[in-house]
Formats: structure tokens, C-alpha cells, sequence
């Protein structure tokens, strides 16, 4: 521990540079006298593990994008250091803007600075579209952490998903830079493209709202279920590939630290919807393309299971990942603006999830009071 | 009601240290420590002074409410002095032993009424082993206890053996178990595996398996029959049983126990017998550096501190290093072969058999609740644990009731301070909302 009567302005930031390059000696005061060796600093590290498979793939689909929608020919290297160079500095704002907040506030509450936003300085990049300025979304960051985390008292307090709302912000305040056909495909920062048109590429998602099903092929637009499986599609950076996202759901259920209920749940009730909506000619697309298609399974791996926002009871877990699942395509399929659920539907979700434990634990609690009256 | 109950939650926390069925020393009494502070909602007055002689059964000190409550003296002697604390506060009679001792007869007869049974308990100063549930202070002698239970063996870290300990003494448990039986119904857990005390009679067996917190008899309260608001129920550890049984059989008292020294610091993991209030020293050698001397397991047990002896209700010396050393990027590295982790985020679960040397290293920051499923993973009872801490957090009467607290005592959540990587101190925070329940229902 740093010795905070030498540094008793800063010592929050003091600490979480000591306590990062070093266990902290502090020995256990009441209670359990030895204690496991998880903290929440390896917990978030895990998540964080998790996430990389799905930002590399990202890397390289940024360039792959680029490179096949302006036919520009590049190697597999050439893409990838390009969507590095692209993606490079969404993680540099995203994390200078988020941590100085982070650290600034438990200045203010004289706490440790708490690990969470690890996670969620990650997970901005991976749900945006690559050519978002960086200013947009500096403030995203900004307004996400201090409105939605840092005012309820900082990780573990807050109502909703911080990383979600980020991009919320984003997509509300900067329509034409967050939704659209023209914004998935990057050209900035390669100069061949000077003073090209951007090139529309419309995301399957949208290409199947439109109504572009080739029932024959299986194919959305000119993307086969395959391409969209690969994740060689359009989209947001880190969203667009099942086998990336679905290696970093094993790392998640395996050291369990998001909840596989919820998952397993969210992709029933997507599923489900998908096929009522097939049933009721709301679209011709199968259900299971809703999985593969937009941010569904990054949604339902990522950011759903977040053990904060998300319902507490293994009960509600249940309930709350089925919710998220069906509310997204319920959205998706159902509303003629907006083409992607999944973000509206975890927040809703968030809000929903105290209710939904509540119910859980006041049914356990009556039948509790019943079998009492029984016994 | 099923007498067999299989639990599946809970942890085994395997640390190094575990006991040999040996006893390696009997250490011959010489100071003995008789301290109020083992037991919970008794407030003591003295009845002796220095220099008083007393005989092992002989008061020492009785409750200030309820004056029939005994503490009496392990061995005869000389008192030799009164330690007080802050305020004055009564912190623990002091008796130098006599080399011959000499005991108060209480009547080598077993009592036939339930009144009997209260009186020579109450007389001999054995009414304190009796502890009440909800809340789990000293059993209140005009209680009618709904029922009486008994765990008979521990599952808790490095516990002893009472198989070893006990297990000549089945004829003194059974005549503990009759006598208590004329009270209430004792229901009597046993280890499903196997277990010396399976034929005991005049009680309701039980046999349980499950990983810790199975043997704690809280956990088998909560299955056998909870405990509803207005019930209350008795609990006597089987060591305590024992000595009551003896005092029905020989009229003496008689609190010699095999005491447990384990952990990864002890010298030498095996048993010594000694008797209640013995200092640490005698029991065993401490090993140079910073050792703390937990009296009980490691996850429940009290720091008795290198003067300290050991309490009544102990029958386990815990030996730990103080974990102060600090290790380079200790979270980030892939493997700690030395840290053990019931997480799969480390890799412990590569070597189940391994026995860890554990310290006393938080190993962690305290944050706000995030995970909060390893609770309910390490709680085999029908309750909501994070909503139990929290609601004792928010100092809530009505829904502490409502989630169970009632069924529980920091015991019961031990393992939950030990699982949580937000590092919350979960066994004080449940036992202030047992305070909160004892002043507000009072």
C-alpha cells in the first residue's frame, strides 16, 4: 500500500498504480483469515481476455471491408495493420478519456480506483463504426461514465450497461455517423481514396430489412450465411464474427465469470421471435440468420451477462436473457425506422432486471412463508 | 422428512496442514484462562475474588441477567488474578491448577426430568455449551427449545478429526444425547461416508456428505427443519456433548479435550490434550516470523495471538503466516502455482489435490459487490445470500426476516468472505444485522 500520509491529495491514483504492479500487503482484518486469490482486477483481465479474438478479427475485417468495397487488392498484412492503425486510436480515447474520469472520481470519493472499466474502455471500440470521430466519441465516454456509472457511485453501483450507453449516445446525438449505409467501410487515412465518394455498404441487417432474401441461395444482398458466420460482413468493429465471438464466450463460461444462462437464454428468445416473425411473413429471413446477422451474439456474449446490469438470481437470469433476446428481434422485425435491437434491448433489459429479481425473490420468499405455515 | 441429506454447494478449502491422528503431548494444566468473551449475550459478574481457591465445577462467574447462568472453573487451584480490559471490562479469570485436582461432585446419577437436566447443566457451569438459534448467543433456561441439534463431525478447513477425538467416547455422547433428549427432540448429524457416532440412539439421525459447509449444523438446521420467526432451536458442538455425557456418567466436570494443532505454519500438525483456557504456548512452539494464532478453522476462528488461550468452545489451534509480502503482478500472471483459487480464472483446478500454503493475504482490494453467483455457489441453504448481506447492510428488519436471518450465523456464510473477489467482509456484516435483530427484537 502506498503510504498515504506522504501522498494524501492523489493517493486513489497512488494506489492503483502500486496495487497494479503489485498484490497488495494488506492481510485479511475480520472474518475468513485466508481468502481466495480472485480479485476483480483478474476477473475484468478475463473479460478482457475474452474480447481480443473478436477485436484482431476486427482489425482485419476493417481492411478487408476497405479493401474489397473500393477494389483495392490488399494482402491479409495490409488489411489487418490498416484496421490496427484504424481501430488504434478508438482504444487510446476511449481509455485516457474513460480512466481519467475513472481515477478523477474516486479521487473525489477517496476510494481505489475500481478495475470495471477495463472492460467497458474495450468494449466502446468494438461496437462502433470504425470511421467514428474521435471527438463523438470522446464525449460518449465521457457522458457515459460520469451520468450513467460514476453518479451511482462508480462499478458495481451503476443501473445500466456504461459501454452500451456510450454508444446510445452516440447513435441518438450522431445519427449520420452511427447508422446508415455508408458509414460501416472505412476510407479514411488511405490515400488512394482522396476525395472518392463514399461507397454505400449496407450491412446485412439492413439489406435484410429491405426485403434482399434470395430464399434459393440463403444469401442477404451478397453476403452468404457463411460470410455472415466468418464475419466478413460490414458492421460494427468487433461485432461481425460468430467464431471470434463464440471463443470468447467459452473463455467466459469456462472461467465463469458471465453468466451462461443468460446467453443461452438470449439466443432462445431471439430464435423464438425470429421464427414467430417468419411465421407471421413479418420476413422472409430464417431465425437463425438473427443470430449471425448485426450485434445479436456480441450482445448476448458481451454485454447482456455484464453481472452488474444484468438480473441477479439464477432464476431472473433466465427470464432476463430470454427478454434480450426476443425484445431485440421483436425490434428488429417490427419497426420500420430501426434495423438493429440489441442495444435498445439490453438497456431496457437493465432497467428491468431489479423488477425481475424482485419477482424471483419475493416468489421464493412466500413459498418459504408457505412451507413455514405447513410445517 | 428425509434422514439423508447429500449437499452439493460449498467449497473445500485445501490448505496445507492438515492434523495426524496422533497425540503427540498432554499438556498438564498449570494457568488457566477462564474468559466471558466466549460466549455471546452474556454479560459477567464475578463471584470470586484473588486468592479465592476453587475446585474444577466451582463458580466463577455468573451472567448479570440471569444469575442461575455458571461459569465455572476447568481445574482446582488458587485464583491468581482478573485481567480487565478497557473500561474494566471482564476479560478473563485466571486460575494457577493445583498438581492434584480436585472435583466438585455433582452426582454420578442420570436425571430423569427435563427439569433435572437444566438444573445440573445450569449447576455445573455446562449450560453454556447449549447455544441458541436464532442468533446464536448462550440458550436461555426458561426457552422451550423447539428441537436440539448436533453435528457430529466438521467440515470446516483442517478441522479435527471426531472420529479421532471422540470416537472412545460414544458411550459419554450417548449419555449426553439421553439427557438432552428429556428437553426437546435431538436430531444428530452424522457423515454419510462413515462415522463412529452412526448407532447413537434416542435421536433422529441424520447422515449428510456434501463439501464444507455441510458439517456445520447450521447448514442441516436449514434442512432438517428451518427455523421460523418465534421457533428456537438449541445447538451443542459434539465435544461439548461429550463433557455433559461425562458429567451424567462420573458427576465430574471434565472439559479435557484433544485439541487440534494444524496449519501451515505449525511446527507439528498432530493433537495435544489440554483443557479449555490453556495458553497458546503450552499447546504448541510458534515458529519465528509473523505468525497469527487463529483459535478455531481459518475461515471462522478468532485471533488469539501468541499470549492468548485457547476458548471454550475450541478444539482447533489454526498457525498462519501473515501475508504482508507483496508479489509482482500477481493478477496478471497466467499461472500462480502457489495461490490457490476456487475461480477458474486461475488454474487451480489443474491440481484438485493439491495443499496450498496459505496466508493471510487478502489477496485483493475491497470494491463494491460485482459477482455476487459465487455466494449462492457456496451456500447450500434455501436462501438469497446477496440479498440477505444486503439487506443487513441496509439495516432492514423486515427483509432480513424475509431472506433468512433467522437460519443463519456468520458461520453459515463463512466461505462467502472467502469467495468474493470484491474482498466484502460478509461474516462481520451479518453479524452486525444479528446485533441490529437482538437490540430491536428484544
Amino acid at each position: 500500500m502506498a503510504d498515504e500520509k506522504k501522498t494524501p491529495w492523489w493517493h486513489s491514483t497512488v494506489d492503483a498504480f502500486d496495487t497494479f504492479l503489485r498484490v497488495p500487503g494488506t492481510v485479511t482484518a475480520k472474518g475468513a483469515h485466508v481468502r481466495d486469490g480472485i480479485d476483480l482486477k483478474r476477473v475484468m483481465i478475463m473479460v478482457v481476455i475474452a474480447l481480443v479474438p473478436a477485436a484482431l478479427f476486427g482489425m482485419y475485417n476493417v481492411g478487408l471491408q476497405t479493401s474489397t468495397v473500393y477494389g483495392l487488392d490488399w494482402g491479409f498484412w495490409h488489411m489487418f495493420f490498416y484496421g490496427l492503425l484504424r481501430m488504434l486510436p478508438l482504444f487510446v480515447v476511449s481509455y485516457v478519456v474513460g480512466l481519467a474520469i475513472e481515477f478523477a472520481s474516486s479521487q473525489i470519493r477517496g476510494e481505489e480506483v475500481n478495475e470495471g472499466y477495463l472492460v467497458t474502455g474495450f468494449l466502446i471500440p468494438l461496437i462502433v463504426p470504425v470511421d467514428v470521430p474521435l471527438w463523438m466519441l470522446a464525449l460518449a465516454v465521457a457522458f457515459s461514465v460520469i451520468f450513467v456509472k460514476e453518479v451511482f457511485g462508480g462499478t458495481g453501483m451503476n443501473i445500466w450497461n456504461p459501454a452500451l450507453v456510450a454508444r446510445a449516445f452516440l447513435f441518438f446525438s450522431y445519427p449520420s455517423s452511427m447508422s446508415g449505409s455508408s458509414v460501416w467501410v472505412s476510407k479514411t487515412w488511405v490515400p488512394a481514396l482522396k476525395g472518392v465518394d463514399a461507397v454505400s455498404a449496407a450491412t446485412p441487417l439492413a439489406i435484410a430489412h429491405d426485403g434482399a432474401f434470395d430464399a434459393a441461395t440463403g444469401a442477404v444482398g451478397q453476403y452468404s450465411f457463411m460470410d455472415m458466420f466468418y464475419g466478413f460482413i460490414p458492421g460494427s468493429t468487433g461485432e461481425t464474427s460468430v467464431i471470434a465471438i463464440l471463443i470468447g464466450a467459452l473463455i467466459l463460461v469456462w472461467t465463469g465469470v458471465a453468466s451462461w444462462k443468460i446467453m443461452v437464454s438470449s439466443l432462445a428468445g431471439g430464435l423464438l421471435v425470429g421464427w414467430l416473425g417468419q411465421l407471421a411473413g413479418a420476413t422472409a429471413v430464417p431465425c437463425y440468420y438473427q443470430l449471425v446477422m448485426g450485434g445479436f451474439l456480441f450482445g448476448s456474449v458481451f454485454m447482456a451477462t455484464d453481472p452488474v446490469t444484468a438480473a441477479q438470481t439464477e432464476t431472473g437470469k433466465w427470464i432476463y436473457g430470454f427478454l434480450v433476446g426476443a425484445l431485440a428481434v421483436v425490434v428488429r422485425l417490427w419497426n420500420p425506422g430501426y434495423m438493429e435491437g440489441m442495444m435498445l434491448s439490453i438497456l431496457f433489459m437493465n432497467t428491468m432486471a431489479p423488477l425481475i429479481d424482485h419477482c424471483v425473490v419475493s416468489a421464493h420468499t412466500s413459498r418459504r412463508a408457505k412451507k413455514a405455515v405447513n410445517a | 422428512m428425509s434422514n439423508n441429506l447429500d449437499l452439493k454447494k460449498g467449497l473445500n478449502i485445501p490448505i496445507k496442514g492438515v492434523p495426524a491422528p496422533e497425540v503427540v503431548k498432554t499438556v498438564k494444566p498449570d494457568i488457566i484462562a477462564i474468559k466471558p468473551t466466549d460466549f455471546a449475550g452474556l454479560t459477567p459478574r464475578l463471584l470470586v475474588k484473588e486468592g479465592d481457591v476453587v475446585k474444577a465445577g466451582s463458580p466463577v462467574m455468573t451472567d448479570k441477567l440471569r444469575p442461575e447462568i455458571l461459569l465455572t472453573s476447568p481445574v482446582s487451584g488458587k485464583v491468581e488474578s482478573i485481567v480487565r480490559g478497557e473500561k474494566r471490562k471482564l476479560l478473563a479469570v485466571l486460575v494457577k491448577a493445583d498438581a492434584q485436582q480436585e472435583y466438585v461432585d455433582f452426582g454420578a446419577q442420570a436425571p430423569k426430568t427435563a427439569q433435572e437436566v437444566k438444573e445440573l447443566l445450569l449447576k455445573s457451569g455446562l449450560w453454556v455449551s447449549l447455544v441458541q438459534r436464532p442468533y446464536g448467543t448462550v440458550a436461555s433456561p426458561d426457552a422451550q427449545p423447539k428441537a436440539i441439534f448436533v453435528s457430529s463431525f466438521s467440515t470446516a478447513p483442517l478441522a479435527a478429526d471426531t472420529d479421532f477425538v471422540l470416537g472412545s467416547a460414544v458411550a459419554d455422547i450417548q449419555a449426553g444425547v439421553d439427557a438432552l433428549a428429556k428437553v426437546a427432540p435431538v436430531h444428530f448429524a452424522v457423515k454419510k461416508a462413515g462415522s463412529a457416532f452412526a448407532g447413537i440412539k434416542n435421536a433422529t439421525v441424520h447422515s449428510v456428505s456434501g463439501p464444507h459447509p455441510a458439517g456445520n449444523v447450521g447448514v442441516q438446521i436449514s434442512h432438517i427443519a428451518p427455523i421460523q420467526k418465534g421457533e428456537t432451536v438449541w445447538t451443542v458442538s459434539l465435544l461439548l456433548l461429550a463433557a455433559i455425557g461425562k458429567l451424567v456418567n462420573t458427576g465430574k466436570l471434565d472439559l479435557t479435550r484433544k485439541v487440534a494443532i494444524t496449519g501451515p505454519c505449525a511446527p507439528k500438525a498432530a493433537y495435544v490434550v489440554a483443557l479449555p483456557g490453556t495458553p497458546v504456548k503450552e499447546l504448541t512452539d510458534l515458529p519465528a516470523g509473523d505468525i497469527r494464532v487463529v483459535g478455531g478453522d481459518a475461515l471462522t476462528g478468532e485471533v488469539l495471538g501468541a499470549d492468548g488461550c485457547l476458548g471454550f468452545f475450541q478444539d482447533q489451534l489454526t498457525l498462519l503466516e501473515e501475508g504482508t509480502a507483496r508479489e509482482w503482478f500477481g493478477w496478471a500472471k497466467p499461472f500462480r502455482p502457489s495461490v490457490f483459487s476456487s475461480s477458474w480464472c486461475y488454474f487451480s483446478w489443474l491440481t484438485p489435490k493439491k495443499e496450498y500454503k496459505m496466508d493471510t493475504n487478502l489477496h485483493g482490494g475491497p470494491r463494491a459487490f460485482v459477482e455476487t453467483k459465487c455466494f449462492e455457489d457456496v451456500t447450500p441453504m434455501d436462501i438469497f445470500p446477496i440479498y440477505l448481506i444486503k439487506a443487513c447492510l441496509a439495516g432492514d428488519i423486515e427483509k432480513m426476516e424475509k431472506f433468512g436471518i433467522y437460519e443463519v450465523l456468520p458461520e453459515d456464510l463463512a466461505l462467502c468472505d472467502y469467495v468474493d473477489p470484491s474482498k466484502n467482509e460478509i461474516q462481520a456484516i451479518i453479524q452486525k444485522g444479528i446485533d441490529l435483530m437482538i437490540k430491536e427484537m428484544a
